[in-house]
């Protein structure tokens, strides 16, 4: 039995039956699902534990800051940080991504450049043209080579004294792009930039050491990985994180406050103002366990297997387009493709009539299906629990879409 | 109903309305949220009324039979009449089960219409 049919039962939601036909579900680099794991540590949670953290001198807020700060220590050794005061939980990787825009943004003068690239998410792209327009910053991307690799000639040629920041996304969440990121935080540092990587698509399925990558931000999102929606994580540089303002202002984020001004708090709290997330933390470390139970190496080689053979089933189908790397093992788990004549949304709705959920349109990256001259894609994305069937249904499913309409 | 009815896909294959004008009266374009894709719609006016119109799109099925439909509906109208035109009257031409997220896709090429002939009268 595969990793996929192992992992299948332990994930309630799979046994659903939609439009007639069992789920299939191949939306999880959108949003994955949540094994009972996960599910019921949140519900023993609310239902034994849940008090304020932090400063609750009483045995339920006790034990829900033991369970939150539990989480962090997870988090922190499944993602090979030195120490517990680099992760900051949020509520998400958009957020995770604005605090450092914010934070950083505040430290940049006009004439400063920031560099991202042409593959980027909207959520690792919006921010920084916010930056740009308040403080004058100048924005540059890094353009596409053919099969959606980056131009690491042009990166080089980008990077210059004048460069501050540099944001990238590990993996491309349209084309699955892994991205050479370990050298391209070394040459960004060569030049005394800053580097933050989105993590979203990479953490969820492969093997992440962010000390080793050695960027100075790494963000991510614990509903993709299993866990909740509302709970992300930023890993950040204790050297870097000690010397930066706190980008939001609350209570929890300080040590002492007079009326005018206020000492901040110790990381991580200093940059988590208000009443943090803790059933999302919680569950995050019930989703963290379980991933590493299976092994992230596992994990990626089960979803590498998934998508080769995701891109052989659908490119055998005549007048399917594949887009990103041609190489498997260069890729995420995730296959962009359309149906000619077929708009992705049209196509997504067939689908569904099947029992298959894919995504379809511009997945937050306008810039990219511009540069590819499409207004979308449809995309089928993997998980731990996806099967070699799933991949079936969905190549037989869509091998008949041009007939449907 | 399904969810792609014989209208739709009919429109879809066989557009009847889809093309330009060589000097339309008027003209508009929008973009849906949802997608990105853009609705173009042209027409000619005279005495008050929509003599013809003309749609072009890269868009979905749904976005195409409605501009379709539309401009069905509205050829020979007065643009008061067209102007007063509702979503209503478009989804039950369009005979499918339209989902709520898909909601957009009908209701774009009228915007889009209702949009350009606003303009006309009060520029």
């Amino acid at each position: 039995m595969n990793l996929g049919e192992r992992c299948r039962r332990d994930f309630p939601i799979l046994s659903r039956i939609v439009n007639g036909h069992p789920l299939v579900y191949l939306d999880s680099a959108a949003s994955s699902q949540k094994p009972a794991a996960v599910i019921e540590t949140i519900q023993r949670y609310y239902e034994t534990s849940h008090a304020n953290v932090h400063r609750s001198i009483h045995t339920l807020g006790e034990e829900a800051t033991e369970q939150y700060e539990g989480a962090r220590d997870a988090v922190r050794a499944f993602i090979g940080a030195r120490g517990r005061e680099e992760v900051i939980f949020t509520r998400g990787t958009t957020e995770s991504i604005n605090l450092v825009a914010q934070a950083v943004g505040r430290t940049l003068a006009p004439g400063d450049e920031i560099v991202v690239s042409e593959l980027e998410h909207h959520s690792n792209l919006i921010p920084w043209q916010m930056v740009c327009r308040d403080r004058g910053t100048v924005l540059r991307a890094i353009p596409l080579l053919a099969e959606g690799y980056l131009d690491l000639e042009a990166y080089a040629r980008l990077l210059s004294p004048r460069t501050r920041v540099v944001a990238l996304a590990h993996v491309s969440n349209v084309l699955g792009t892994i991205n050479p990121v370990a050298q391209m935080v070394e040459q960004a540092h060569r030049v005394g930039a800053l580097v933050l990587l989105d993590g979203a698509q990479a953490v969820p399925h492969l093997p992440v050491d962010v000390t080793a990558l050695g960027a100075d931000f790494y963000a991510f999102s614990g509903h993709k990985m299993l866990g909740p929606t509302g709970i992300g994580v930023l890993h950040g540089r204790r050297e870097i994180l000690e010397r930066l303002e706190p980008a939001w202002g609350g209570g929890e984020m300080i040590k002492e406050v007079w009326i005018d001004h206020a000492q901040w708090n110790d990381l991580p709290w200093r940059f988590e103002p208000g009443t943090p997330p803790i059933a999302g933390a919680v569950g995050l470390h019930a989703a963290v366990e379980y991933l590493g139970k299976l092994g992230m190496g596992q994990v990626s080689a089960h979803e590498q297997a998934l998508t080769a053979a995701t891109m052989e089933a659908l490119g055998r189908i005549p007048g399917v387009s594949l887009y990103g790397p041609s190489n498997p093992e260069m890729k995420g788990a995730v296959v962009a493709f359309n149906v000619d004549g077929i708009h992705p949304h049209d196509g997504a709705a067939l689908l569904d009539q099947h029992g298959i959920a894919v995504r379809a349109g511009h997945h937050c990256a306008q810039p990219l299906m511009k540069r590819l001259g499409i207004a979308g894609t449809l995309r089928a994305s993997f998980s731990v629990y996806s099967t070699p069937q799933d991949v079936q249904r969905l190549a037989d499913a869509v091998a008949t879409l041009r007939g449907e309409l | 109903m399904a969810l792609y009815s014989n209208v739709i896909r009919d429109r879809f294959r066989r557009p009847r309305y889809r093309g330009t004008l060589e000097r339309p009266d008027v003209s508009g374009e929008d973009v849906n949220p949802l997608c990105g894709d853009r609705v173009r719609i042209q027409a000619n006016l005279a005495d008050g009324r929509l003599v013809e119109g003309r749609w072009t799109g890269d868009c979905c099925a749904i976005s195409a039979a409605s501009a379709d439909v539309l401009l069905e509906m509205a050829a020979g109208q007065p643009a008061s009449t067209v102007r007063e035109l509702t979503i209503e009257s478009i989804l039950e031409r369009l005979d499918s089960d339209i989902r709520p997220s898909r909601m957009k896709c009908v209701a774009l090429p009228l915007t889009v219409l209702q949009g350009a002939l606003t303009n006309e009268v009060t520029p």
